[in-house]
């Protein structure tokens, strides 16, 4: 077996803090400071985290962000615990409970010292949307809290090793890692006050957010509320699709790109889009072999640069190609794959096996809007953004008057359009709460621009009439 | 269906915009193997000598071979890693090609590796004439048969 953390990289400097270890169903298992629990039990050769409720079933790991509830473990006692969101620490006790959690005898301090503050713009989301909005709100002078439930920021940008593409200006040929970098200290400089490991549980009328962390529930009475908590993994329909080993791509990237730690030895990459097409390159990055991407549409999704960069080492790309099924009983052995015609049939006799421990989901994202339908904003379903997205000004306010959303919650774009959106909100939200200024009016106008220059040309076609079906004039907004 | 690079990720010699034969024996110069509209723009900042152009950021890249003095910035600049530089200007028999690099190992100038073509698949042995670092991205260029300088685009180390 190779070794599954990755010591030597090209693009990535692992800087891995202490090691230490934690006590794992009475096994020693070894983590460096900052890894998460999921990460370091991954490492340690554990593949089932949990089990199904209904048919008990092995559940493994999959979207690593905290999103898809397959690695919840008991952990010093406490059920239900995202071990994927949540640091690794010297002698914690981590059980794995099965499909149902019991009550825990343990005093988890529950309605405890429950906190309730007032504050001026709460902003939900430390990917690139939510650090643009803080920076811009704090910089012009508002008091900004910035909420994420991981226990570091950046978002999907720190996963992200590439360099990036679009307007020299605006960043690109930077990679995604050092841009998430530059902006967490920028928002630090400007004063915005940061609050990681904190999960947000629900919206409360009037922009009251209500958090759980630091062992408690603290509600956050705000005045203005910028929501960019980016997307959820779409997920297929295959036999035997939830063993584990099947993986998300974002998943991937981030146990890869931020943990350090690879998912296998042989990978099969289902979707030919962009992020399939570079998450595979960046498995070539870290000695990982990448068996085949498949493709159902007859067509290639990605860049074409992009897909030529992984065509360059040697990686096939089977367009018209879906999945069967997986093979293999406690976790994947192998998948068959098979050829499908015009009409998405499958074609019989076309079945042929791969050989691999990893079969990779790139097969797109949904806006995570689960918060902006409980604060009764209004929705529409936008196939060009990606499924059900909020409607919104211009500036990127929703029905209910000073929630804004930006990023991939307000439709799946890509990390340059989430900042500039979140420079819209974040100018907006300061507009709404403390009155224009030189700034704001500036930083919306700049913002407006690049999202017109990042929109333009065949690949921005559905975007950018996604984005017209769903913005709306100011006054439908509450 | 067409085997064009929508169903392949393959682009052929056709699909490009290349320098006439005169311009080739002058010296290195630059292929761009980028032919999509997206919005992309850090090769025309780079670019010292304003050979590339656009006037939308989803513009392909206009190039000027005249003005293009094969330098190679381009190359470990561009996030697609879709810019190579050839040098077809010194020899009968050999050419040199410049490709983006972020792979480990990196090879070391005089080391032989294999050049690989747009498939990944091995062509010929070629020796690394030169290892130039830019952020992550090593330029690498290698010295191919004179006849192999459109299939060559990669490399790997041998061992």
């Amino acid at each position: 077996m190779k070794k599954r953390r990755i010591f030597e990289h090209p693009i990535i400097d692992f800087d891995r803090g202490e090691e230490f270890y934690f006590d794992f169903e009475g096994e020693k298992v070894k983590a460096y400071e900052g890894e998460t629990i999921s990460s370091a039990l991954y490492a340690h050769g554990l593949r089932k985290f949990t089990d199904s409720k209904e048919l008990e079933r092995p559940r493994g790991f999959f979207c690593a962000i905290g999103k898809c509830s397959s690695c919840l473990m008991s952990v010093d006692g406490r059920p239900n615990v995202r071990t994927c969101v949540t640091p690794a620490e010297e002698g914690i006790e981590v059980k794995r409970h099965g499909p149902k959690a019991k009550f825990p005898e343990i005093d988890i301090g529950r309605g405890k010292d429950r906190v309730e503050k007032k504050i001026e713009i709460a902003v939900i989301g430390g990917g690139p949307a939510g650090l643009m909005a803080s920076i811009v709100a704090a910089r012009n002078g508002a008091d900004v809290h910035l909420f994420d439930e991981g226990d570091d920021l950046g978002g999907q940008l720190v996963k992200q090793t590439h360099q990036f593409f679009g307007s020299h200006e605006e960043d690109a040929g930077t990679r995604g890692i050092d841009i998430g970098r530059d902006l967490v200290e920028e928002a630090r400089e400007v004063g915005v006050e940061i609050h990681t490991e904190s999960k947000v549980l629900g919206y409360y009328p009037e922009k009251k957010v209500a958090i759980e962390a630091n062992g408690r529930l603290e509600i956050y009475d705000s005045e203005g509320i910028v929501y960019a908590a980016g997307a959820v993994e779409d997920y297929l329909s295959f036999e035997n699709n939830d063993l584990p080993g099947v993986y998300g791509a974002g998943g991937v990237q981030t146990l890869m790109n931020e943990e350090g730690i690879v998912p296998g030895e042989k990978v099969l990459m289902v979707g030919s889009g962009n992020v399939g097409v570079i998450v595979s390159y960046q498995l070539l990055q870290a000695d990982v072999e990448v068996v085949e991407i498949i493709e159902a549409l007859p067509e290639i999704g990605a860049y074409q640069v992009h897909a030529s960069k992984v065509r360059r080492a040697g990686v096939p790309i089977s367009t018209s190609h879906t999945i069967k099924k997986a093979i293999g009983d406690e976790q994947v052995e192998g998948a068959v794959v098979q050829k499908i015609d015009e009409n998405w049939n499958p074609i019989e006799g076309t079945e042929r096996e791969i050989e691999c421990d990893v079969i990779c989901l790139a097969v797109g994202l949904s806006p995570d809007v689960g918060f902006l339908r409980q604060a009764d904003c209004e929705m529409d379903y936008v196939p060009g953004l990606g499924g059900f997205v909020p409607l919104r000004t211009e500036e990127m306010m929703t029905t209910n008057r000073g929630i804004y959303v930006a990023g991939d919650a307000a439709g799946i774009e890509e990390a340059t359009v989430a900042a500039l959106e979140g420079k819209i909100a974040g100018a907006a939200v300061y507009e709404e709460v403390k009155g224009e200024t030189e700034d704001t009016k500036k930083s919306k106008e700049e913002a407006q621009q690049g999202l017109k220059q990042m929109r333009k040309g065949p690949y921005g076609e559905a975007p950018r009439q996604g984005v017209k079906t769903c913005t709306v004039d100011e006054e439908v907004c509450g | 269906m067409s085997e064009d690079y929508k169903s392949t990720g393959i682009i052929r010699k056709e699909d490009i915009e290349i320098p006439d034969d005169e311009r080739l024996k002058k010296g290195p110069v630059v292929l761009i193997e980028c032919v999509e509209n997206i919005p992309c723009d850090p090769c025309v900042a780079t670019c010292p000598k304003d050979a590339i152009s656009m006037e939308e950021i989803t513009d392909v890249p206009n190039i000027d071979f005249e003005d293009c003095i094969g330098c190679a910035l381009c190359v470990t600049e561009c996030p697609g890693l879709a810019i190579f530089v050839i040098d077809c200007s010194y020899s009968e028999e050999k050419c040199k090609i410049t490709v983006p690099y972020e792979y480990l190992p990196v090879p070391e100038e005089g080391d032989e590796v294999f050049a690989l073509d747009r498939k990944g698949e091995k062509v010929q042995k070629a020796s690394v004439t030169k290892v130039r670092k830019s952020g992550k991205t090593y330029g690498i260029t290698i010295e191919v048969d004179k006849d192999k300088v459109w299939e060559v685009r990669g490399l790997e180390v041998i061992g």
